[in-house]
């Protein structure tokens, strides 16, 4: 099982909105794909219609007296199933801190048993830097890392590449992408031309600001489910295709290594 | 991921409609419309053409399983399931099941091991094919989410140029984490009018379609003979039986398809004469006799083909066990026996096609069928029943066993096994044919000493067979000029090899012998053919 997270310190940047139809894109591609909501304020949850609340909270998971696979809930697509969000994630820092073993390890440790159930998982993880967000770099394979080509978004990205720089062993590869360009800016086109040319990490595929991306919430679907024709649908196909290219969902898994 | 949860018939609903909802999938809709919001499924309905696989003699089904090949737009996939719960799935791309293929040339994947494991060395065949539409409903909840799906299967099914509608099948599936909304939605299609749980698999259905039915034939004796019946009645319907299951067998012999359809062939040409031989003297006076001459025609026509099947089939375990000489070295003896089995095969099909082979079987059939159809003997008449037949003749063969195995030393000649090897498998044939007259429990433990004591006696004899054969052949490469000098070596260590299993099983033989034909063995045939009938 390949384990992707979309992460950015700052919120408000797409995080939720990539995760929600790059897993869906996942999923239509064959993929058994499963999506675990872990912001506390439950967007990817409202966007499948499913409601944010996992019995017995995240307590219960976090310290294994339910078992994660208990939690899942099929979503209206194939291949594509998903863990709520519940309110009580918001105290996710004190459940993790309060865990036998290594804290930073716990959600790596929560997801193993799901590998031969799944190829790939997402991971939407609320903004800050905090132990849910470290769980979840150790956890993962790939960071997408939603970036509004602003020049304090860039700051973050500097900030997220040195932090994990400092882990041992294994670091999740860095993947960022521009999300809500307006191209009509000046300043995001120039942004966009300078990480293009210095940073080998970033996709060149960027996701536009555009308001049929926000009609996600009133439709409560991925774009490409109701509206596959769309530029929108066609550039977040674009940046999946870039992201994922050359690999299968098996291979280089953290899980392995783990497991 | 998600598993049918309940399957159901449409009744007087059928493929034949091309897909065009039905009063009955309305009727259907408008009692799910009141419990859930109903919402097409995205994207169009589904074409749907798949085909059923299994050897001849269904050894996938015998283990519980289904192999489906499914056709889809982007390449097809192999299912297996059991009980119509997923197993193991793979795609196969460029992989087509119109025609039988062997499971060993399956594309590699986790269906091919399961599959490979339970089949080889027979090949797959299509059992049936059906193609059709299926359309896909979503059941919303209050929140417009999808909690359950409503699956019509409007199909129909083919066979060669057989075409026959099937039912409309429905079935509701489960969205994980919404076990009892499919409950629900399927107690309210299970109550509406015109809708009947679905009794067979799809599978199933498609079989009875085509008037057949699963496990429909068997290697084994299955005539089905009863205490009471007049022996000849009951001698003529268990050659009736065998000769159908010889013909069933021809067919997949002339075309080649697995080996296993000569084996079956062969058996049934072996138990034919068997019973004759024993049973034959119950038959009209003559009707027998000349019988026995043209299966012995028919059986050496059989064997050159049946010995290098086994020498090819096993040619890769051989292989292995060479020390001294490499498995390469022995290619050219496997080209040799290929080229040799396509003259065989082009032989053996020639006596297969002959008119002296239909007349066999054409003219044993008839005589049979008088035999078995004749009118009933008056009673006291002094016709022996079945099972007073059963037990003159099984205690008669069995007493042969045992007195020739009793002879047997160290010193004992080869010939002396081989002949008591052939005793075994009359004795064997006996029981089997009179099976159903005997007490289950006792039987399976008599049958499976004897089959101990076969095994022993076959590895004895087929080892020195084999080993003879390998000079032969050797011989016979050395004339065309087929034999180079390692090849020649590696055989060499082969027939080594051959000495020293047979060796072996004439240590164990002592043992196995005394086991089946020891005191104990004694009374447990004896009371296997004079105690309490089931």
């Amino acid at each position: 099982m390949k384990i992707y997270a979309t992460y950015n310190i700052k919120g408000g940047v797409g995080k939720t909105t990539a995760a929600v139809n790059l897993a869906y894109l996942s999923a239509a591609d064959g993929y058994r794909t499963l999506l675990w909501d872990l912001d506390p304020q439950g967007a990817a949850s409202f966007l499948f219609r499913i409601k944010p609340r996992v019995k017995g909270g995240g307590k219960a998971l976090i310290r294994g007296t339910k078992a994660l696979d208990d939690a899942i809930k099929g979503t209206d697509f194939q291949n594509l199933d998903l863990i709520p969000a519940d309110f009580t994630y918001r105290n996710m820092d004190l459940l993790l801190g309060g865990t036998d073993g290594k804290p930073t390890r716990k959600i790596a440790r929560l997801l193993a048993p799901l590998a031969a159930e799944y190829d790939r998982a997402f991971l939407d993880c609320p903004p800050s830097i905090s132990l849910v967000s470290e769980n979840v770099m150790h956890a993962a394979d790939v960071l997408l890392v939603p970036l509004i080509p602003t020049t304090l978004s860039v700051r973050t990205l500097d900030q997220l590449t040195e932090f994990v720089a400092g882990f041992h062993g294994r670091r999740p590869e860095i993947r960022a992408f521009f999300s809500m360009v307006d191209r009509r800016k000046r300043l995001h086109q120039d942004i966009i031309e300078k990480l293009l040319a210095e940073r080998p990490g970033v996709a060149a595929t960027p996701i536009p600001a555009l308001s049929l991306i926000e009609r996600m919430s009133i439709e409560r679907a991925p774009v490409a489910a109701f509206a596959p024709r769309s530029q929108a649908a066609r550039a977040f196909r674009a940046l999946w295709d870039e992201l994922s290219a050359g690999t299968t969902g098996q291979e280089g898994s953290r899980l392995q290594a783990i497991s | 991921m998600t598993p049918d949860l309940r399957g159901f018939e449409l009744d007087g609903e059928t493929g034949a409609s091309g897909g065009e909802p039905g009063n009955g999938i309305s009727a259907v809709l408008d009692v799910l419309g009141q419990a859930f919001g109903v919402a097409a499924e995205h994207g169009a309905p589904g074409a749907r053409q798949h085909t059923w696989l299994d050897t001849f003699d269904w050894r996938l089904y015998r283990a519980g399983l289904v192999l489906e090949y499914e056709h889809a737009r982007r390449g097809g996939r192999l299912l297996l399931s059991r009980n119509e719960v997923p197993q193991a799935e793979q795609p196969v791309d460029g992989w087509r099941p119109s025609r039988p293929r062997l499971a060993t040339d399956l594309p590699a994947g986790p269906v091919r091991d399961q599959v490979v494991r339970l089949a080889s060395p027979r090949a797959l065949l299509p059992m049936a094919s059906a193609a059709g539409t299926v359309t896909v409903t979503r059941l919303l909840n209050a929140d417009g989410k999808t909690v359950a799906r409503l699956i019509v299967d409007h199909s129909t099914v083919t066979r060669g140029d057989q075409t026959v509608p099937l039912p409309a099948r429905l079935a509701i599936t489960e969205v994980r984490g919404y076990p009892g909304q499919a409950r629900k939605a399927a107690q309210l299609v299970a109550g509406t009018p015109g809708v009947s749980p679905a009794g067979r698999s799809a599978f199933a259905t498609a079989l009875a379609a085509l008037g057949r039915h699963p496990n429909d034939y068997s290697g084994g004796v299955t005539a089905e003979i009863t205490a009471e019946m007049p022996a000849p009645v009951a001698v003529a319907t268990l050659l009736l039986g065998l000769l159908d299951t010889l013909e069933q067998n021809v067919d997949g012999t002339l075309r080649d398809i697995d080996i296993e359809f000569l084996h079956d062939l062969r058996v049934a040409v072996r138990r034919t004469r068997s019973a004759i031989k024993l049973l034959g003297d119950m038959l009209p006076d003559g009707l027998a006799a000349p019988y026995a001459a043209e299966f012995k025609w028919l059986g050496d026509l059989t064997t050159p083909t049946r010995d290098l099947d086994v020498h090819l089939f096993g040619f890769d375990a051989m292989a292995r066990e060479l020390v001294a000489a490499s498995p390469a070295d022995l290619e050219p003896f496997r080209a040799y026996l290929v080229r040799r089995r396509v003259r065989e095969v082009r032989r053996l099909a020639s006596g297969l096609r002959s008119a002296r082979f239909r007349t066999i079987t054409d003219h044993w059939r008839k005589a049979l069928t008088e035999v078995r159809d004749a009118r009933p003997p008056r009673q006291g008449s002094g016709v022996l029943t079945a099972d007073e037949l059963a037990v003159a003749r099984t205690a008669r063969t069995f007493r042969r066993v045992a007195a020739r195995g009793s002879a047997i030393t160290p010193a004992s000649a080869p010939e002396s096994l081989h002949d008591l090897r052939k005793r075994c498998k009359e004795l064997r044939y006996a029981l089997e044919f009179f099976a159903p007259l005997h007490d289950p429990v006792i039987y399976r433990k008599v049958v499976g000493d004897l089959k101990q004591l076969q095994d022993c006696l076959g590895e004895f004899q087929d080892s020195q067979v084999q080993r003879e054969e390998i000079h032969a052949l050797a011989d016979a490469m050395l004339a065309e000029h087929a034999a180079p000098a390692a090849t020649l070596l590696a055989m060499g260590e082969i027939a080594a090899n051959l000495a020293l299993s047979q060796a072996e099983a004439r240590e164990v033989f002592a043992g196995r012998f005394a086991r089946f034909a020891g005191p104990a063995g004694q009374e447990r045939v004896r009371t296997l053919l004079t105690g309490p009938r089931p």
